[in-house]
């Protein structure tokens, strides 16, 4: 792209929008160049920064009538590189609408734009009583806009669901400039019920401006245990034996070996560096209902093979047990120059199978690999060791943990629970789903967005995309896991 | 494990749906029958799914359960209870012979709903037959998972007008160890409304609520302990349950012989009706008219506060059943139907014209 066309560009977008507002210069756009996904880079035409929906709707405007490529930015955590530029278009960036615009106490429900920061809703709601409950890790900075494109859970996700129940309408802005509302304050969809559609779109059909939250009061009452196993085995049908029980944990979370041993040397919780596996269980709700569960959990972790079970006696020893599990990553990130994420979901019982296969992948690629595991809703994030100074290391990693997408497939799984595909599982896709899967997504997309031109080349995969991910993938005239149930 | 039928039949209806589509036809898919008088009326060649059945995965661990369309609702909701696990959303049956398929495309939730959360809450994956003969599959059978678009729950409520759906992955909750109905007087619908969003704002284990006529019921679901302690806290006598009884309009509010209406408003919105007699639930979110009313002016009045009117049940056949849609949504709408359904053979103009 020449630099007369983004000059010639950056001046159409100066007639409506304030002139800082319109990012042009190749050391200001650099900023923009990759999200949490810093393996992909690639630097856009311009960054536009609208300040409301009007302008929101003008630069949509220019960009259908000069077919330019948008792709849609809340605060760039995204780790699938779903914020990753086109180098040919525009990356909209919604930070500048930040406004929590109503909050109605007696409906329980905020209206913010999309730029809204995950935390700042829960904390201007706090003196009510109420909170937004969906908390992705990244939600002292990830925006309420990206968290609707990419349909983001986080570690209570099991009791209070992941974003789209957590929704009750959007506003968006149309590829051709144009607003439409999915308003279900009312518990009602007419017609087709697009919400779903839309939450976890991954901004490829629509800009999402405006977005209207549930608040949840806050418990009353939240109380954690731990159980420390000497195999994740044992750790694991704990987990199976406490929703056995008819316990809904607000969180429950693993951690392997390798991943216990990252977090206590970086914050030192306590954590025992023997086990083979801990699980951390919180429970919520009235003081009564805590109480009396708790104790059931203790008794069924010690059933389970537990070799110790740990109460936190007050909120400062709940924070300390959750401490080692929230620094999970940054901890693995301190014991090795770089590191991986992967973002499975399989069925809770394939736990064991799946993490030995891990296991012998890791030792196949001379990678080191530490789990953090969702448990409750089986989401797994493997975390990838490596170092991007080795020449073809990066590579190596990205092949392992394809690998281990695909074995999350072969299991019942999918190839991302919470992180969305972006640009980085796009050759996964191909695996779980068939062409005509793969073809009816395209329809949907051409539904809303006829030109293409939002978010183009993430989420799904085209025909070549996939044929050439599967030639790669053909060892000796076969697919992996020919028997692969997709479903 | 269970007594429902093992039956697949995917060939038989794909090679029908295949042959129908060559031959330019129009199809209505049956199940039960129990929910066939929820939507448009259309003439089209009944086609019978309700043979397509049987549990394909229950694990009750994982809190999902597979399983075939054909499968009756009331058969799974035994093996569900069975296991002390329920649909979190209490689906309603209108009769016997209601299955999983017509629960899914009916989208029509219980009591629960608006403290549990809808079907489309609750769906994961889908099995379709699409309208060019082709069978794919959506979702999945876990409960997070964001690889593509959400196709299966767009599933929900589309009333067969999008494919035959041939699986369902539907997440599950475990049942309550306890639940208990207590009453309430409020003299007026507002000041029920009123009370109902309020204690919304505590952690109350409310799971329904409703007011007819100056009483307001409400149902408390969780740990004995956890329950016994709101209902000391909260007050109001304890009462017979009728949720069931609600669930599948078998209150004498709901007279057989006459038009039933149902608007869905956001819960807090201020009664509309005045003198009109009105049973109110969802905390406020749904509210029925059994009678004669104006639907133009009830939808216009919806309009305004953010809700919709669906002219439910025995209405007169020149009345839209479902709120209508604004042109650019309703257009939008249709070229979704068409990407799943090109020559339009599913159930033809049940939702709107065109959908």
């Amino acid at each position: 792209m020449s630099q007369t066309r983004r000059e010639q560009l950056a001046a159409k977008f100066r007639e409506f929008l304030a002139p800082e507002n319109v990012v042009d210069q190749p050391t200001s756009l650099n900023a923009y160049e990759s999200d949490g996904l810093s393996a992909y880079r690639q630097q856009p035409l311009l960054v536009l920064l609208p300040e409301d929906i009007e302008q929101v709707q003008q630069v949509m405007r220019v960009c259908h009538e000069q077919r330019l490529p948008v792709v849609s930015r809340g605060a760039g955590t995204s780790l699938s590189g779903g914020a990753l530029p086109h180098a040919e278009g525009v990356v909209l960036s919604l930070a500048k609408m930040n406004r929590i615009l109503k909050v109605d106490h007696l409906s329980r429900l905020a209206v913010v734009e999309a730029g809204v920061r995950n935390l700042a809703i829960s904390e201007a709601v706090q003196s009510l009583g109420l909170y937004y409950a969906p908390d992705p890790s990244s939600q002292i900075a990830c925006s309420i806009g990206g968290n609707v494109a990419e349909n983001a859970g986080g570690v209570h996700c099991l009791k209070y669901g992941l974003t789209l129940h957590n929704i009750l309408a959007l506003k968006l802005v149309s590829s051709e400039g144009e607003i439409f509302e999915i308003d279900q304050r009312s518990l009602q969809a007419d017609g087709y019920d697009l919400l779903p559609l839309l939450v976890g779109s991954e901004g490829m059909l629509g800009i999402v401006v405006e977005v209207t939250v549930k608040l949840l009061p806050i418990p009353r009452c939240a109380r954690v245990v731990m159980g420390v196993f000497d195999s994740v085995e044992k750790a694991g049908d704990s987990v199976a034996s406490i929703i056995a029980e008819g316990i809904i944990p607000a969180g429950i979370e693993m951690m392997d070996n390798p991943a216990i041993r990252a977090a206590e040397d970086f914050v030192h919780a306590d954590y025992p560096v023997e086990a083979e596996a801990i699980l951390i269980c919180e429970l919520d709700g009235t003081e009564e209902e805590v109480s009396s569960q708790i104790e059931l959990v203790e008794k069924v972790l010690k059933k389970g093979g537990a070799t110790e079970t740990r109460l936190a006696r007050d909120e400062a020893e709940r924070l300390l047990f959750w401490s080692g599990r929230k620094a999970a990553f940054p901890a693995v990130g301190r014991i090795s120059p770089d590191y991986y994420c992967i973002d499975g979901t399989i069925p809770r019982k394939a736990l064991s199978a799946v993490l030995t296969g891990v296991r012998e992948l890791s030792e196949e690629y001379g990678l080191r690999v530490a789990n953090v595991f969702h448990a409750g809703d089986g989401n797994l994030h493997p975390l990838i060791l490596y170092d991007a100074n080795n020449e073809g290391e990066l590579e190596k990693t990205e092949e392992l943990g394809s690998k281990i997408l695909q074995l999350c497939i072969h299991h019942g799984g999918t190839i991302t629970g919470e992180h969305g595909v972006g640009v980085e599982k796009l050759g996964e896709m191909c695996v779980q789903f068939s062409e005509t899967e793969r073809e009816q997504f395209h329809a949907i997309r051409e539904c809303f967005d006829p030109l293409k031109l939002l978010n183009p080349g993430k989420a799904i995969p085209t025909l070549a995309r996939c044929a050439e991910f599967n030639a790669m993938h053909v060892h000796d005239g076969k697919l992996q896991f020919p028997e692969l149930d997709r479903f | 494990m269970n007594s429902i039928d093992d039956v697949d039949i995917e060939a038989e209806l794909t090679s029908q749906i295949i042959s129908v589509a060559a031959t330019g036809g129009e199809i209505e898919i049956i199940g039960g029958g129990s929910k066939r008088f929820y939507g448009e009326s259309l003439e089209a060649l009944p086609v019978d799914v309700s043979g397509h059945s049987g549990i394909i995965d229950y694990d009750p661990a994982e809190l999902v359960i597979t399983l075939r369309a054909g499968c009756k609702l009331s058969e799974v909701e035994a093996l569900l209870a069975e296991h002390r696990q329920m649909f979190g959303f209490e689906p309603p049956c209108y009769g016997r012979d209601a299955t999983i398929g017509g629960m899914v495309a009916g989208g029509l939730a219980g009591p629960r709903r608006a403290f549990a959360g809808g079907i489309r809450d609750f769906v994961l994956g889908v099995k379709i037959l699409d309208g060019h003969g082709e069978v794919n599959q959506f979702g999945g059978r876990v409960i997070k998972n964001v690889a593509g678009f959400d196709v299966s729950r767009l599933m929900v409520g589309s009333l067969g007008t999008l494919g035959v759906i041939l699986e369902v992955s539907i997440r599950v909750i475990p049942s309550y160890e306890t639940e208990l109905t207590l009453a309430f007087e409020h003299d007026s619908a507002d000041k029920h409304i009123r009370w109902i969003n309020e204690l919304g704002s505590e952690p109350w284990p409310i799971s329904a609520s409703s007011w007819i006529a100056g009483r307001s019921l409400l149902r408390l679901s969780g740990s004995a302990q956890g329950v016994q302690y709101a209902a000391q806290q909260l007050g109001g006598e304890t009462a017979d349950s009728c949720w069931d009884e609600l669930k599948e309009q078998a209150l004498d509010f709901f007279d057989d012989a006459q038009p039933l209406t149902r608007i869905s408003l956001p819960p807090a919105t201020t009664d509309q009706l005045g003198d009109i007699p009105q049973l109110i639930e969802w905390g406020g979110a749904q509210r029925w008219i059994c009678g004669e009313v104006n639907i133009p002016a009830l939808r216009s009045m919806a309009e305004g506060v953010g809700g919709s009117v669906y002219a439910f049940r025995r209405h007169a056949a020149d009345v839209a059943v479902f709120h209508p849609l604004p042109p650019a949504m309703l257009k939008l709408q249709r070229s979704i139907k068409s990407s799943f359904d090109p020559a339009g053979i599913f159930n033809p103009g049940r939702i709107y014209p065109g959908l």
